[in-house]
């Protein structure tokens, strides 16, 4: 019996995060929108657009092949699964084990390895441009992530995502320096991640600026809205592991009965709300840079989350 | 009983050789041999793996009455021995499987076939050796058999001079080695492994016995600076042959490195561990740095083999550096990340060259930029590239992965280790690990990019036809070992606990036991993966949104022009080349790496001219070490030659000369 419900706990985190996602992104633009001055489209419009594409036919190019039909269900399912084991109203779900923080990283990985393989497959230079400049990216985020990764882990004596946010919870943890080097290592990585400004621009379409973008030009109708999905949950994970494992407070603890979940999904909105508010301002208020100062930005990332590490290894004597 | 299974497989792979000779003037000698060493690969492999499974730390000695007269040749199965036998004879069967479908275009299978069942029965001889003299024996019968099958194809351009480089390493690492071992036989000169064993030598000579062993089987292995000739000789082999030298001779090379440093040297150092682990950390990002400016797809691959080799260092130099501290457990977790990553790499890194191979058979090309649209002429061969560029980039749920998140693990545990150089050391080959691990997939996004999707670029490519069935089975073979390893990988962490268990005195909790199949390193709080959940999970993730959206939306679909901005260009050369996808990782790292400069000539207005543009990249590595050292021989040989025209009386001064010298030298040795 405790099976079968730690088991419904995990498929209704599944379902949250999958519910909350393309919430989530319409929410960020609106907020963007209301800075702009503008009155910005309605909160739903991501789902309205989802739908839409859903139903439309595939124009597929001559050259595509399975790999381009395949990505987008297999970029869906792993980011769709990364994202459910991040402890966003809960912590010690029952599959959390099966893949910590590390392999969550890696998750993200897989998935991004198979959109810049679909950005290569109908062989034009856009998709060329966007995996190219992706996986540049992505070779100084991903590090930058794992240093993050190192510090929260060795601060918590554990890779578990789970057991990371139960014991920031915890009074042993307290402020530390190489926690706030990690904090703004992290929120860099997130920004070049999500393709957010600076380092991308996820509403333009102009040509020699754009990466994400670029890569799934060629995609339409449900293998774009799989795709798209799979950006707004990526998104919703990068927020969700900041506001969880940084702002911890709230959480509930796995077996603590469903008052304490419905108290943790509420505080989870809230805290997603707060985290989209900050981003939203952000963007706004910075301008984007060309690709060629984003291995500086990330850079500085890898730096921080390093130095943030190396300060833990040095003061730690276990 | 055991071990003299393995040497009869041995010797009958010897004698398949002797027999090649003659076999090779028939058709049909192709398969034969192929197929006698594939049986003889195969009965050492289930003895190797029984063995191994077996659980036991010793299985076996023996003393056979050849090679110096008063040594003999001593052998000696034990589980370390087991495990790199499983390693040698896996990657022995399927190359021989390879080798039937690939050496039907073989154009002079008398160059091949001899060499091809002695290399394999050389690397098992070097597993099993348990004195020096038998080691560094059957080390440089492996290595010579090596060349000549690396100089199969010596009149194709380059490979002649990759052939010479080959061979100068070679015999510079094996001059490393047997100084080494001659320092750890000491003077009174035991040189049976048991004799090292039971008299370690003193610290100063342990550590000049580990740069030696560093220099001899790291030049083997491909350890930055001595990699140089790896990348030129490992692809001059026919393909099966560069799967085994990559995969699996440079495993050996490790292999040596255990026995040498875990076993004969006696307790570790700790600064031995930061040695090891710090060559590791840099030889892992030059080698993957140096692939992605590669264009030609084995010479890629050979690169990689280095950048994995420097992922296995760094586990073993972790491991040295705990055992150093007394951490058993931690070393246990280290070695059993290195020597899981050596499977690992060997399954993948020959499923990759195999891969290649059925490219270079269809296409008659190496050089990725004259490729592309490969899978849609040969879509097996394509899946299994993928399947194993996944692998090598170490994305879950593959195998790659649990090695390297096995490693990063015990990364994880080391800030416990009192030394403050280590202290340092260890988070920046944590940060240049995870470097090479992104560098990797950009590596392999290219490699499988290029190569395979997109549009042909030559004529060759739009012509491929798929690659024959024995080809394809050793692929499919080696796809579903990255997978199984990947998913249950604690079956193959409980086999590598005897040998965790002699060499760190401790291995790892048992995996198989444990609940739906999870690996646990350290503790159930502290870390834990499952691949098999995972990779259920997403498969279910996936077809479901797959079934659902196929049922309930649309299922329509409509082929077209690509719509690429609606400005699609029939020309296959606008689309992305293997040097413009690296293009922008060359400009952030190459040019402080390689120095990389770009030139770009563009005509004046009016003029029509073609643009040009060129590149320069400096093997910084070369430049250092290599120009000076070859410098100096060649001016050291032109001052010599002159010696080579005296007359017959200044010879005899030079003789009388040289006798006084050595005698004086006596005297004042005396």
């Amino acid at each position: 019996m405790a099976i079968v419900l730690d088991l419904l706990v995990q498929i209704g985190q599944m379902v949250l995060v999958l519910a909350l996602a393309p919430l989530f992104t319409g929410y960020v633009r609106k907020v963007k929108a209301h800075l702009l001055r503008r009155e910005g489209p309605p909160l739903v419009q991501p789902y309205r657009e989802m739908l839409r594409l859903l139903r439309k036919d595939v124009v597929l190019a001559h050259t595509a092949s399975w790999v381009f039909r395949v990505a987008p269900y297999l970029i869906f399912a792993t980011t769709w699964v990364a994202a459910s084991l991040i402890p966003t109203f809960a912590t010690g779900l029952i599959f959390s084990y099966a893949a910590d923080v590390i392999a969550i990283v890696a998750l993200l990985g897989s998935a991004r390895f198979m959109l810049a393989l679909a950005g290569l497959d109908v062989g034009t230079s856009f998709g060329g441009i966007g995996s190219s400049r992706e996986m540049l990216i992505a070779s100084l985020a991903e590090p930058a992530m794992l240093m993050v990764v190192f510090t929260l882990s060795l601060l918590a004596g554990s890779t578990q995502l789970s057991s990371i946010a139960a014991s920031m919870q915890g009074p042993d943890v307290g402020l530390r320096f190489s926690l706030a080097l990690a904090l703004i290592g992290l929120i860099m990585v997130a920004i070049a991640e999500n393709a957010r400004i600076p380092v991308d621009n996820p509403a333009t379409h102009l040509e020699l600026t754009m990466v994400h973008e670029a890569m799934i030009l060629e995609y339409s109708g449900r293998h774009l809205a799989l795709i798209e999905a799979a950006a707004s949950l990526k998104l919703l994970l990068y927020v969700s592991v900041i506001v969880c494992v940084f702002f911890p407070w709230g959480i509930a603890v796995s077996g603590q009965g469903l008052v304490a979940f419905v108290g943790g999904v509420g505080v989870y909105v809230v805290k997603l709300a707060a985290g989209g508010f900050v981003l939203a301002v952000f963007e706004t208020a910075i301008a984007k840079m060309r690709v060629f100062r984003v291995p500086d930005f990330l850079g500085a990332a890898l730096m921080l989350g390093f130095l943030g590490a190396l300060l833990l290894f040095v003061t730690m004597a276990r | 009983m055991a071990l003299e299974g393995l040497l009869w497989c041995i010797g009958a792979l010897l004698a398949t050789g002797v027999a090649a000779i003659w076999a090779a003037h028939f058709r049909a000698g192709t398969p034969v041999v192929y197929g006698a060493a594939l049986c003889f690969c195969a009965a050492a492999l289930g003895i190797a793996v029984t063995c191994l499974l077996a659980g036991n730390s010793l299985l076996g000695a023996l003393t056979l009455p050849v090679g110096l007269p008063w040594l003999g040749a001593h052998f000696r199965l034990d589980s370390l021995a087991a495990f790199f036998l499983v390693v040698v004879n896996l990657g022995g069967v399927t190359a021989s499987i390879y080798g039937v479908g690939y050496g039907r275009h073989e154009e002079a299978p008398g160059r091949v076939l001899p060499f091809f069942p002695a290399f394999l029965a050389g690397m098992n001889l070097v597993v099993l050796a348990d004195d020096a003299f038998t080691f560094l024996f059957t080390w440089e019968f492996m290595s010579l058999t090596s060349w000549a099958l690396v100089m199969a194809h010596h009149r194709r351009s380059g490979n002649a001079a990759a052939g010479y480089l080959y061979l100068i390493m070679a015999s510079f690492g094996t001059l490393a080695l047997l100084l080494a071992f001659g320092l750890l036989a000491g003077p009174a000169g035991g040189y049976a492994f048991q004799a090292i064993r039971a008299a370690p030598p003193a610290d100063g000579v342990a550590a000049v016995v580990l740069v030696l062993a560093l220099i001899g089987a790291g030049s083997k292995a491909g350890l930055v600076p001595l990699h140089v000739w790896l990348p030129l000789a490992h692809p001059a082999a026919p393909s099966h042959v560069s799967a085994l030298m990559s995969g699996v001779m440079t495993k050996v090379a490790v292999y040596g490195i255990v026995r040498i440093v875990f076993d004969l040297l006696g307790a570790p150092t700790w600064w031995a561990g930061a040695l090891v682990a710090l060559l590791g950390g840099v030889t892992a990002v030059m080698g993957v740095l140096h692939a992605l400016m590669e264009h030609d797809l084995k010479r890629l691959l050979a690169y990689h083999t280095v950048e994995n080799i420097g992922i296995i260092f760094i586990g073993l130099g972790l491991a040295l550096a705990f055992e150093a501290n007394e951490m058993r457990a931690a070393a246990a977790l280290a070695l059993t990340a290195a020597l899981f990553h050596v499977f690992n790499h060997s399954v993948f890194k020959s499923l990759l060259f195999f891969g290649s191979g059925a490219v270079l058979t269809a296409t008659g090309e190496r050089d990725m930029e004259h490729l592309g649209g490969l899978i849609h002429r040969m879509p097996l061969t394509a899946f299994a590239f993928l399947v194993g560029s996944a692998a090598i980039s170490a994305l879950p749920p593959f195998n790659g992965f649990v090695s390297e998140w096995l490693t990063f693990q015990a990364i994880l545990v080391s800030p416990a280790l009192p030394q403050w150089l280590l202290k340092f050391l260890v988070p920046a080959i944590g940060a240049l690990l995870a470097l090479s691990a992104a560098l990797a997939a950009a590596c392999f996004v290219k490699a499988f990019g290029v190569t395979f999707l997109g549009r042909p670029r030559t004529e060759a490519a739009r012509n491929a036809v798929e690659t024959d069935r024995w080809s394809l089975a050793t692929m499919f073979i080696l796809v579903a070992l990255c997978l199984i390893a990947g998913i249950l990988p604690g079956y193959f962490i409980d086999a590598l606990a005897p040998v965790t268990q002699v060499l760190a005195g401790a291995h790892l909790p048992r995996q198989g036991e444990l609940d739906w199949l999870t690996i646990v390193p350290v503790a159930q709080s502290r870390s834990s993966y499952n691949g098999l959940l995972l990779f259920l999970i997403i498969a279910f993730a996936a077809g479901l949104g797959a079934e659902a959206i196929h049922r309930w939306a649309s299922r329509a679909l409509r082929r077209s022009a690509p719509w690429d901005c609606g400005f699609p260009d029939p020309s296959p050369a606008t689309q992305y080349t293997a040097g413009s996808f690296s293009q922008p990782i060359r400009r952030v790292f190459g040019t402080v790496v390689f120095r990389a400069r770009e030139e770009v000539r563009i005509p004046p207005p009016g003029d029509l001219q073609a643009a040009q543009m060129h590149v320069r990249l400096r093997d910084v590595q070369w430049d250092t070490f290599y120009v000076p050292i070859t410098g100096l021989v060649s001016y050291v040989a032109d001052r010599l030659n002159k010696v080579q025209f005296l007359s017959i009386r200044a010879y005899l001064t030079l003789v009388f000369g040289a006798l006084v010298a050595l005698l004086m030298v006596l005297a004042v040795w005396q």
